[in-house]
């Protein structure tokens, strides 16, 4: 396993343009093997489009990669052999039922008809399709859709996949049931690239996180490294009276805390974990301050592209 | 490249799938041609036949018909394929095959292998129905033969050409100039009518399209008469849009695709 070592995703200065505009502008990627990598911003960030020349879709207008430890220009071949793809750009075949859309897949592997029918049952099985097997694929609901999607990258066993925005679209269930399965892909040994303009998602999935602005990173790290260069995170403190909002504010600081006094509510700046949560509270009854509501505000997609970029995350241009 | 035949099998099985499972397709690709041969024996036949009586040379009207129809099916089938093939481009699944390492254009080769089983079948079918309404083919085995190779040739140049529209056609409307021009061009030939009787302009056109000598050859080997140098243009027209189809499909699909 001395494949462990080298990184599944290496990319060094990726750029494309596309009739003239620039999309990507000199991208630098290192994904370590068996890690699930998350690559973050709004749309228009250009996160489809790297995803597109990863996966051999699109030629590149200058930078390198390897993938896998193969070539993107050289080993194309190689590449595909090692990534599975599933997400926004790639399909599954509406026509075909759940079944034949992922014994197809094992016939494309040349599997063999026993060990393909198998693997296909397996994963149906493992995805909760059972049921729905039978049925055309384009009778299922978002969720569904995407499980299918996924089973079919699995089929052929991919060292690395590309997710790309995989919850984009979906409902709060179906949402943490596709996060409960890319973590086990993860636990697995599976390499995961996977895009999202969700912070949440990054947090809840990435060990790295790099965030993409109008075809640039503009900052990398862990979650926790990337949430601490991002202020915002605080908690809302409303009160009934002038009088509760005042006595707050000056036992938290008028410095530290920042006061809505038409909404009669105090922001004081925190991590939203339990424990600033329970001092807060402690400092609140040693002061005998009533408090009428209390709400904890972590940081989102907007606070870190407002903090990293000087700008909100608010859509551009639609070029994915 | 050694995976290029179970890949294209697959891809195959697909195509003939998606086919069993498109009700439109299966009218456009059954139902329509022999509504086409109603249409022209039982209520234009009686008025053209009778036009044209003279350079019939005493065969009944079906008899002349039947090879139009025949082109104007296989005009059909290949609108039906360059829909199919739209529509795997725009929804996605062609980009998903491009990122398998399978064997490169195989997506393309099952859609065509497809269009000219489909195009088999349905010809099967239209004979079996001339034969109902007084069709009377002179032709030997050795003729049969040849007709069946004419029309697998003919399909198999307009799939790889239906299979390239499809591949360019940014959507399902943009494969239209195509349905229009394979499915208008057979009345301005020797399907219908002989050339002879048309105007000296569209005579001309008509005689030097390429479905005129297709026509013409089958035809000639269906009523037992000869088929002079038809036979020749035939196959050099199918090959020639065979080759043109096969090359532009492959560099399309090569191509970076735009969205």
């Amino acid at each position: 396993m001395a494949i462990i070592n080298q990184p599944a995703v290496e990319v060094t200065g990726l750029r494309k343009a596309f009739a003239g505009k620039l999309v990507l502008d000199g991208i630098d990627l290192t994904v370590s093997a068996g890690t699930v990598f998350s690559l973050l911003g709004p749309n228009g960030a250009g996160k489809t489009t790297t995803v597109r020349i990863l996966s051999t879709l699109i030629r590149a207008d200058a930078g390198r990669a390897r993938i896998a430890g193969h070539d993107l220009v050289g080993a194309p071949h190689r590449v595909r052999a090692a990534i599975g793809v599933t997400g926004q750009f790639s399909a599954v075949d509406g026509i075909l039922t759940g079944t034949e859309n992922v014994v197809m897949m094992a016939d494309l592997h040349h599997l063999g008809r026993v060990e393909g029918r198998r693997r296909a049952a397996g994963l149906l099985e493992r995805f909760d399709l059972v049921e729905a097997a039978g049925r055309p694929a384009r009778t299922y609901s978002g969720g569904m859709r995407r499980r299918l999607d996924l089973a079919m990258t699995l089929v052929g066993d991919p060292r690395v996949i590309f997710l790309d925005e995989p919850t984009t679209g979906l409902d709060p269930r179906g949402r943490h049931a596709m996060w409960q399965i890319i973590r086990q892909l993860a636990a697995d040994g599976v390499t995961v690239l996977l895009t999202t303009q969700y912070l949440d998602e990054a947090d809840e999935l990435a060990d790295r996180i790099a965030v993409l602005d109008r075809g640039k990173l503009v900052a990398a790290g862990t979650p926790d490294e990337l949430k601490r260069r991002v202020p915002g995170g605080h908690i809302r403190l409303r009160f009934t009276d002038e009088r509760g909002l005042e006595s707050a504010a000056r036992a938290f600081g008028e410095g530290e805390s920042s006061r809505d006094s038409d909404a009669l509510a105090l922001h004081v700046p925190s991590d939203g974990s339990v424990r600033s949560l329970k001092a807060l509270l402690d400092r609140l009854d040693d002061e005998s301050i009533e408090v009428d509501g209390l709400s904890v505000h972590t940081p989102d997609l907007d606070d870190v592209f407002f903090a990293l970029t000087g700008h909100p995350s608010a859509p551009k241009e639609a070029v994915r | 490249m050694s995976y290029a035949v179970s890949d294209s099998a697959t891809m195959l099985r697909r195509s003939l799938r998606h086919a069993l499972r498109d009700p439109t397709g299966m009218l456009m690709a059954f139902a329509i041609p022999i509504l086409l041969l109603l249409l022209f024996v039982g209520v234009l036949g009686g008025a053209i036949g009778a036009g044209i009586t003279g350079t019939l040379g005493g065969t009944a009207y079906v008899n002349y018909l039947v090879p139009g129809v025949i082109l104007m099916m296989v005009g059909y089938g290949s609108a039906t394929t360059a829909l199919a093939v739209n529509a795997d481009k725009t929804e996605g699944i062609i980009a998903r095959f491009r990122t398998m390492a399978i064997a490169r254009t195989s997506v393309l080769t099952g859609h065509m292998l497809g269009a000219v089983i489909r195009t088999m079948i349905s010809a099967a079918l239209v004979f079996g129905f001339a034969l109902l309404l007084g069709f009377r083919p002179a032709a030997g085995p050795l003729d049969w033969l040849a007709v069946t190779g004419v029309i697998a040739l003919l399909a198999l140049a307009q799939s790889w050409m239906a299979v390239a529209v499809g591949l360019s056609a940014a959507n399902p409307a943009g494969t239209g100039n195509f349905t229009l021009v394979v499915q208008i061009l057979p009345f301005v030939s020797s399907a219908f009518v002989p050339p002879e009787s048309m105007p000296v302009g569209v005579r001309w056109f008509a005689q030097h399209e390429p479905f005129t000598p297709i026509i013409d050859t089958l035809r000639g080997l269906l009523l037992g008469m000869p088929i002079g140098s038809s036979g020749l243009q035939a196959v050099g027209w199918c090959v020639a849009f065979a080759l043109v189809g096969y090359f532009w499909a492959r560099a399309v699909f090569n191509r970076d695709p735009v969205e």
